[in-house]
């Protein structure tokens, strides 16, 4: 019963955020990029998806094989890209590709011209600096940036609104000493600071994960302090209280609801700065580890490669694309809170 | 009764000056439209007193704020027109309603502390109105004129008041302020809702007499809305009485008093809380100690926070309840009856001993009080706010169980809720639903029952009943006195309208400013008062 009435209220919301069609259709959009490369391994990669030889069936993306399980010579890893070893496979059997036949880390070596080459028909939006593929690189890219992004996103709301209640709920002294670290905290050169740090440490996404969120934690505090600072005063607050209710259940069960809406309206904005943080380490290049799929060092490619305008060029597009949608979603989500917006 | 009726009746009454008819409003949500209004007919006639009566919800606010258009614009009007001065106000463009609103037509609002502008200056805000209206006045004029009125309105020391600030005055200085700017202009018209609801009953008297004197002077027409049928008898030359957004009768006090002819208005007129407490044992035991007890808070100063002074919100009082009893705390908003009540909960911080039964509560730390909280309850003032809108009736009223009883299988839980909504009158069917579609009245209920489930020996009940109608209010003030009897309960009840306090209470306190100016039995204090307050109390609340 309870679950049925609880999503009338969120039902009201769904449909007025419905109603927007922009922000619905970018919320569209947006989950069948996230989804799409959350499969990049099927669609872009340098090993086949199947293979079917000597009446037995390989798949080379869950397990190696060395070569001479297809009768070649090397006990190493088979390289599908060898025509000797396409030719063996083709002999005994088939093997299905993925639509774009590179990994981001795959090197063709078989380029129309030097390095970054433009676009042809091998690689649709032509290669890097290195020889890689962009679109692969494309792909992964987003998938890396987002999931940074969303893991970002939850890390610093969870730490922000735990922060935010204890502030906002006991006030007094933890409130004024909370206060005056979070504006020395951040106040602090973030950007310095994380610079300084990826160099000190050895960065891959974890570590820059909690750099990031050390310094990115503060966003909702504010929303959710201002919302617990109303909230205690409310009179069920004050009954619950009467009623021998502990401080932490209150908190959950009364004050956290109220605080939730201003919470997940700030949301998708926070996401797309957490991306957008991502993004300016890696163009930095005190990012993500070298070789790693990463719009950032993509677009820092495009900068010192200005004669070949398909490096830039795709990974503005894309980062645009996707902070858009994140905007439109987050207004949609914004205006589907705000019960007084009629459509 | 005697009915106290002396105003005169003056020549040009006769002439009508607005004419609101076949009257229908409604606002827009989404696709739904809530009918608000139905087909009102009402005449205002020059000089007369209007008195628009009901509950609250029955649609009196929102006819009057049609006059003006200010109402939201999801307001829409299906049918009729509302005539003044040869121009129909709900077809005219927005400038000609401006040119009408402030100057043809003045608004008292009911809160007076959040319709003016806390920002700027009264004598600012006072102009503002002048200057829109006459636009040729000079400065100085203007501040003459405000200066005029201010001491029309009967404030202490005007020229100083002219540059103080909103929050430097209080609630009744501030409704004065809000005369002044809806007279200003010396309107035709002075709609006034509800000005005197908000504060306190011997500023209220002061309030209405002052709308009187200015009326008399000035020979505007009053639309005055209300609740309060006191009020309704002090002021009125006519009543219309509204319900569910239909005008259900009009007629001229006296007979509305005496003789009405519709149901509804005499359910109206019999709901005033009458009658006395049952009677209690005068041998009970003592349930409840308070020696010296004292709510100081802190005022700080300076980037250091040094503690430069108190308020005494509660300073150096001391009674005793006995068991079974009700003692009503009387006294006016910021007198510290509601920081008592809290007080005797620990709801907040105070000094001095409290004791129940044999348990010093000021002695004792937060695991032992959370202890001690089923015995102990408190009722609050707004119904609806002391209930969480996102839970079900079930889950607010069974959320003590979990805390005291934690043992309790859920079907134990359900039989315990199911009892105790009967008791206070809910019907068990609807505990799956949730607050927002029950009205106050069955707020009330569902509170008393989630303090009644764990079977308290005494409740505060902080002004339980003064947000409610008056005939809902006697349903609740009846269904405390029940429930006192069956479980021998004990209450401390707390509440400005003496009329409630009479017929609940067996003993009285009367706060003041933070101190008990008189304490004792209930008959004695309403047959004999000591104290001049006491008796400044009474007089205003039954003339």
């Amino acid at each position: 019963m309870t679950k049925i009435k609880l999503t009338k209220i969120n039902k009201e919301r769904w449909n007025r955020f419905c109603a927007n069609k922009r922000g619905y259709i970018s919320l569209y959009l947006f989950s069948f990029l996230f989804i799409i490369t959350l499969f990049s391994e099927l669609i872009a990669n340098d090993k086949p998806l199947l293979i079917y030889y000597d009446a037995g069936l390989y798949c080379p993306l869950i397990k190696e094989y060395a070569e001479t399980q297809f009768g070649g010579e090397f006990e190493t890893g088979a390289d599908y890209k060898d025509p000797y070893v396409i030719e063996l496979i083709n002999k005994k059997g088939w093997m299905i590709n993925p639509v774009i036949p590179f990994s981001y880390n795959t090197i063709n070596y078989n380029m129309t011209g030097p390095a970054p080459s433009p676009p042809s028909k091998a690689n649709w939006l032509g290669t890097d600096d290195r020889g890689r593929d962009v679109v692969a690189r494309l792909l992964y890219g987003f998938r890396i940036s987002v999931l940074f992004g969303l893991t970002l996103t939850i890390c610093s709301s969870v730490i922000g609104i735990m922060a935010g209640a204890i502030q906002g709920y006991y006030g007094g002294s933890i409130d004024i000493f909370g206060q005056r670290f979070i504006e020395i905290w951040s106040s602090l050169p973030t950007l310095f600071l994380l610079i300084i740090l990826s160099s000190v440490v050895q960065p891959n996404f974890w570590w820059l994960l909690g750099i990031t969120l050390m310094f990115g934690w503060m966003s909702l505090v504010g929303v959710v302090r201002a919302e617990f600072l109303r909230g205690r005063n409310f009179e069920y607050v004050t009954a619950a209280k009467a009623l021998g209710l502990s401080d932490p259940k209150i908190i959950i069960r009364h004050v956290l609801p109220n605080a939730m809406v201003a919470s997940i309206t700030f949301m998708p904005f926070i996401l797309g700065g957490s991306i957008t943080t991502l993004t300016s380490l890696d163009f930095l290049g005190f990012g993500l580890p070298v070789g790693s799929p990463s719009l950032g060092e993509l677009l820092a490619q495009g900068k010192a490669n200005m004669q070949a305008p398909w490096l830039g060029l795709s990974a503005f597009i894309l980062l645009s694309l996707m902070f858009s949608l994140l905007v439109f979603i987050g207004e949609g989500v914004r205006d589907a809170f705000d019960p007084r917006k009629v459509y | 009764m005697p009915l106290i009726h002396a105003r005169c009746i003056r020549k040009d009454m006769e002439k009508t000056i607005l004419t609101i008819e076949n009257l229908s409003i409604s606002f827009k949500m989404g696709k739904r439209t809530t009918n608000v209004v139905k087909n009102v007919d009402l005449v205002l006639k020059k000089g007369e007193t209007l008195a628009l009566v009901g509950e609250s919800g029955s649609g009196k606010t929102v006819t009057a704020m049609s006059i003006l258009k200010l109402l939201a614009e999801s307001a829409i009007y299906p049918t009729g027109s509302i005539e003044f001065s040869g121009k129909n106000c709900l077809t005219i463009s927005n400038d000609e309603i401006r040119e009408i609103r402030g100057n043809k037509i003045g608004v008292i609002f009911q809160q007076p502390m959040t319709s003016l502008n806390p920002l700027h200056r009264i004598g600012k805000q006072l102009k503002e109105s002048i200057f829109l209206h006459q636009r040729t006045i000079t400065n100085r004029k203007a501040d003459e004129k405000a200066l005029f009125w201010l001491e029309k309105v009967g404030l202490k020391d005007p020229s100083n008041k002219l540059s103080s600030f909103p929050h430097q005055l209080s609630g009744g200085e501030r409704q004065r302020v809000m005369i002044a700017m809806a007279l200003i202009n010396e309107p035709d018209i002075l709609i006034a809702d509800e000005p005197t609801t908000a504060l306190d009953v011997t500023v209220q008297a002061q309030i209405l007499d002052l709308i009187r004197d200015l009326q008399e002077e000035m020979g505007m027409a009053i639309l005055f809305i209300t609740h309060d049928l006191t009020i309704v008898r002090k002021i009125a030359d006519r009543v219309a009485v509204m319900k569910d957004g239909q005008i259900v009768e009009t007629d001229h006090p006296d007979k509305i008093f005496t003789s009405a002819t519709h149901p509804y208005t005499r359910h109206l007129i019999n709901s005033e809380p009458e009658g006395w407490p049952d009677p209690a044992d005068e041998d009970d035991d003592t349930l409840i100690k308070v020696e010296h007890l004292k709510v100081w808070f802190p005022i700080q100063k300076g980037i250091l926070r040094r503690i430069t002074d108190h308020v005494k919100a509660v300073n150096n009082i001391s009674f005793t309840i006995k068991k079974g009893h009700t003692l009503g705390i009387v006294g006016e908003s910021g007198s510290g009856k509601s920081t008592t009540g809290f007080a005797l909960l620990k709801l907040n911080n105070s000094k001095g001993k409290i004791l129940l039964g044999e348990n010093s509560l000021n002695d004792m730390d937060k695991t032992q009080i959370r202890q001690l909280r089923k015995r102990m309850q408190i009722i609050f003032q707004d119904p609806f706010g002391s209930l969480n809108p996102r839970m079900s009736v079930s889950q607010i009223i069974g959320e003590g169980l979990s805390i005291h009883h934690p043992g309790m299988t859920p079907k134990q839980e359900e039989n315990e809720i199911i009892a105790v909504m009967e008791k206070v009158g809910l019907d068990p069917a609807t505990r799956q639903r949730y607050p927002n579609e029950f009205s106050g009245g069955q707020h009330q209920r569902i509170a008393i029952a989630r303090a009644l489930i764990l079977k308290p020996e005494f409740m505060v009940l902080d002004e339980p009943t003064s947000s409610l109608d008056r005939s809902v209010q006697s349903q609740v003030l009846d269904l405390l006195k029940k429930l006192q009897k069956e479980f021998h309960l004990t209450y401390i009840f707390i509440s400005h309208d003496l009329k409630v306090v009479k017929s609940l209470c067996h003993d009285i306190v009367v706060m003041k400013d933070g101190v008990i100016v008189e304490a004792g039995n209930s008959n004695k204090i309403f047959s004999h008062p000591e104290h001049d307050y006491t008796k400044q109390l009474i007089a205003t609340a039954f003339h």
